[in-house]
C-alpha cells in the first residue's frame, strides 16, 4: 500500500531538497514520544520528533504548567532532540528506505529514518444518541481541550458525561475555570467502580478519581450507572435527558461534555503495516511492533495514562538505540508490568454497557461528516465497515471515520482495526504538499474522496 | 473574572465582527467569543460546532484568510485574521 507510491522524476528531485535524515524518528510529542526521544538521544542516537501540535506535551500536558512535563522537555532539549511542531504526518514509504511525510505550515517535511517510534496517543470515543450533533455537545476531554485553547467557560452550565477516569478530572478542571458543573454522569455502575477502587489500594490518588470523590469534594454531584439519552435544542443545546435505571429526568445546560473512554490513534501504525491485536498495536517486550525497527508506545498499546506512557516510551527509545540501550530498557520491564495490570483494571471498571448501543434511534445521525443515519447502517446487518463505506458513505468524510469508526465498532461489534482508515493521505493536505511528496498521480482520486 | 484588554493583545475578525483574544487562543475560542454558535453546516444543512477539540473530528472547520476547511481548534489566532464560519 504505502510502500508502492508513485515517484515521478521531478517530485523526487523536489523531495530530496526537503528530505531530512535521522537515526531515530519519533511520531508524537506526548509523554510516550518525549520519553522515547530522550532515551534514544541520551544513547547518542540522532533523534527527530514530529508532532502535529504547536507545542509539545500531547493532550495531557498541553496548556498547563506540569513539573513532570517541564522535566522531560528540558531533558529532551539537553539530549539534543530535534522537535518539529505543527507537522501532521500523512503518508510514509516503507520499502528499502523508510520515509515519513508530514505537512507543516512551511510545506512538506520528509524524514528518512531506519528506526521509527510511534507514539500517536489516543482520542475520545463518541457514541451517537439523539441530539449529539447539536452545537454545545462536545467531548469531555474535548471541552477541556477547547478551554485550554482559550474558550471561556465562565458561568456556563455544563453536564459532564460518558465514561472513564477522565470525567472527574475534566469536571474539576472546568469547575476551576468558572463553569457551573451540574452533574457528572458515569455509565458504569458503583459496584464496578468500587471493585475497581478496591483493587487500587496502591494507587489511591487514581482510585479517588475513579470513585468520583474529587468532584464530590468540589460539590459536584457524581452519578454512576447514569447516562445521557438525548440532547435537546434547535440551533444549539439547551438541555439533556439523563437516565439512571428506570428514572429519567432533564437538566438544562449550555454544554454537554460527553466521551466514552479513549481509543488509540491506530491510523499510522496500520498504514505502516503494524499488526493490531484486540484493538491495540501489538508489541513485544521491547515495544517493537510486527515490523522490525518500528516501535509503538503509550496509549497505542493500551489506555494506561501518563506513567505507563513514560515507561513504555523509555523502553522503546532505549530499545531503538540498540545494544547500548537494551539493558536500560530491560530494567524498566517490572514497572511496565505493574502499570499494564492497572490499565487492564481500568478497562474492566469502565467497560461499556450494552444498552449504550441502543441510544441512537433509526433517525440518529451516526456519521457526522456525511450525515448517515443509523437506519442506513442497520439495513446492512450484520454488515461490515467496508459495506458501510461502500453503501452509505459512512466514514468517507473529512474525519475519515475517526469519529464514527470506533462508535460503529462498538455498536455493531465490528473489529476495531477493521474500522481504521489507512489510505494516504491520512489527513486532508494541501495540493502543493502532495505534489512535493510525489503523491498526486496515484492518490489524486483518493484525496478527492477524503476532501470532497 | 473579567479579562483585561491588555491581556488580550490579538485582534481579529469573525464574520466581520472584531474580537480581542489572549495570546495563544485558538480560532475556535475566538469564534465562540464572537457569539457565533454554528461553525459550519453539515451536508444536509444541520448546524455543527466543535466536538473533539483536538483536530480529529473536522466539525469545527471554517475559512481563515480565504483558505477553506481549516480546523479552527488547531489554529492559533493572529492579528488581522479574517475568519468566516460557513453558517
Amino acid at each position: 500500500m504505502c510502500g508502492q507510491m508513485h515517484r515521478g522524476q521531478k517530485s523526487e528531485e523536489h523531495r530530496l531538497e526537503t528530505l531530512r535524515e535521522t537515526e531515530v524518528l519519533v511520531i508524537g510529542a506526548g509523554p510516550a514520544g518525549i520519553a522515547a526521544a530522550c532515551s534514544a538521544a541520551e544513547c547518542g542516537r540522532r533523534t527527530i520528533v514530529l508532532d502535529d501540535n504547536p507545542l509539545p506535551g500531547g493532550q495531557i500536558w498541553r496548556g498547563k504548567e506540569d513539573p513532570n512535563a517541564t522535566k522531560w522537555l528540558s531533558r529532551a532539549q539537553r539530549a539534543g532532540v530535534q522537535m518539529i511542531h505543527e507537522a501532521q504526518v500523512f503518508a510514509a514509504m516503507m520499502n528499502d528506505t523508510r520515509v515519513v511525510m508530514a505537512e507543516t505550515p512551511d510545506g512538506l517535511c520528509a524524514v528518512r529514518s531506519p528506526c521509527i517510534i510511534l507514539a500517536t496517543g489516543a482520542r475520545e470515543r463518541f457514541l451517537p444518541f439523539p441530539g449529539w450533533t447539536l452545537p454545545g455537545v462536545t467531548g469531555a476531554g474535548g471541552l477541556q481541550a477547547l478551554v485550554k485553547g482559550g474558550l471561556s467557560i465562565e458561568g456556563k452550565r455544563v453536564v459532564v458525561a460518558g465514561s472513564g477516569a477522565l470525567l472527574p478530572a475534566v469536571a474539576a478542571y472546568l469547575h476551576e475555570h468558572g463553569a457551573n458543573v451540574r452533574l457528572v454522569a458515569e455509565q458504569t455502575s458503583w459496584l464496578q467502580l468500587i471493585a475497581f477502587g478496591a483493587s487500587l489500594v496502591l494507587r489511591p490518588s487514581v482510585a479517588m478519581q475513579g470513585l468520583g470523590l474529587i468532584p464530590q469534594l468540589l460539590g459536584i454531584p457524581y452519578e454512576a450507572g447514569c447516562m445521557v439519552t438525548a440532547a435537546h435544542g434547535e440551533a444549539k443545546l439547551i438541555s439533556v435527558t439523563l437516565r439512571h435505571g428506570s428514572r429519567t429526568w432533564q437538566v438544562d445546560c449550555d454544554y454537554l461534555a460527553c466521551g466514552y473512554n479513549l481509543v488509540p490513534n491506530l491510523e499510522l501504525p496500520v498504514l505502516l503495516g503494524c499488526a493490531i491485536a484486540n484493538g491495540y498495536a501489538a508489541v513485544d517486550e521491547w515495544q517493537e511492533s510486527s515490523l522490525p525497527g518500528v516501535y509503538c508506545a503509550g496509549e497505542l498499546t493500551g489506555i494506561g495514562g501518563v506513567d505507563r506512557s513514560l515507561i513504555e516510551g523509555q523502553i522503546a527509545g532505549y530499545a531503538a538505540a540498540g545494544k547500548q540501550g537494551k539493558p536500560k530498557a530491560q530494567a524498566l520491564w517490572p514497572q511496565r508490568q505493574a502499570l499494564c495490570a492497572y490499565a487492564e483494571r481500568l478497562d474492566r471498571a469502565f467497560a461499556l454497557r450494552d444498552d449504550l448501543k441502543a441510544l441512537a434511534t433509526p433517525e440518529t445521525i451516526v456519521c457526522r461528516c456525511e450525515d448517515v443515519r443509523r437506519a442506513h447502517l442497520d439495513a446492512l446487518a450484520p454488515g461490515s465497515w467496508r459495506m458501510a463505506k461502500l453503501h452509505t458513505r459512512c466514514g468517507m468524510g473529512a474525519c475519515q471515520g475517526r469519529i464514527c469508526g470506533p462508535a460503529m465498532s462498538f455498536i455493531h461489534d465490528w473489529p476495531m482495526e477493521s474500522t481504521v482508515s489507512t489510505r494516504p493521505p491520512l489527513f486532508p493536505v494541501r495540493m502543493e504538499t502532495l505534489t512535493a511528496a510525489g503523491l498526486t498521480e496515484r492518490t489524486a482520486e483518493k484525496t478527492g474522496e477524503v476532501n470532497r | 473574572m473579567p479579562i483585561e484588554p491588555e491581556s488580550r493583545p490579538i485582534v481579529l475578525t469573525v464574520n466581520g465582527i472584531t474580537v480581542r483574544v489572549a495570546m495563544g487562543a485558538t480560532v475556535a475560542a475566538a469564534i465562540a467569543q464572537a457569539g457565533v454558535a454554528t461553525w459550519r453546516r453539515s451536508p444536509t444543512g444541520e448546524p455543527r460546532a466543535p466536538l473533539c477539540g483536538i483536530g480529529v473530528c473536522f466539525q469545527c472547520c471554517v475559512s481563515i484568510d480565504g483558505r477553506t476547511n481549516v480546523r479552527s481548534c488547531q489554529v492559533r489566532c493572529r492579528n488581522g485574521m479574517d475568519v468566516r464560519t460557513d453558517a
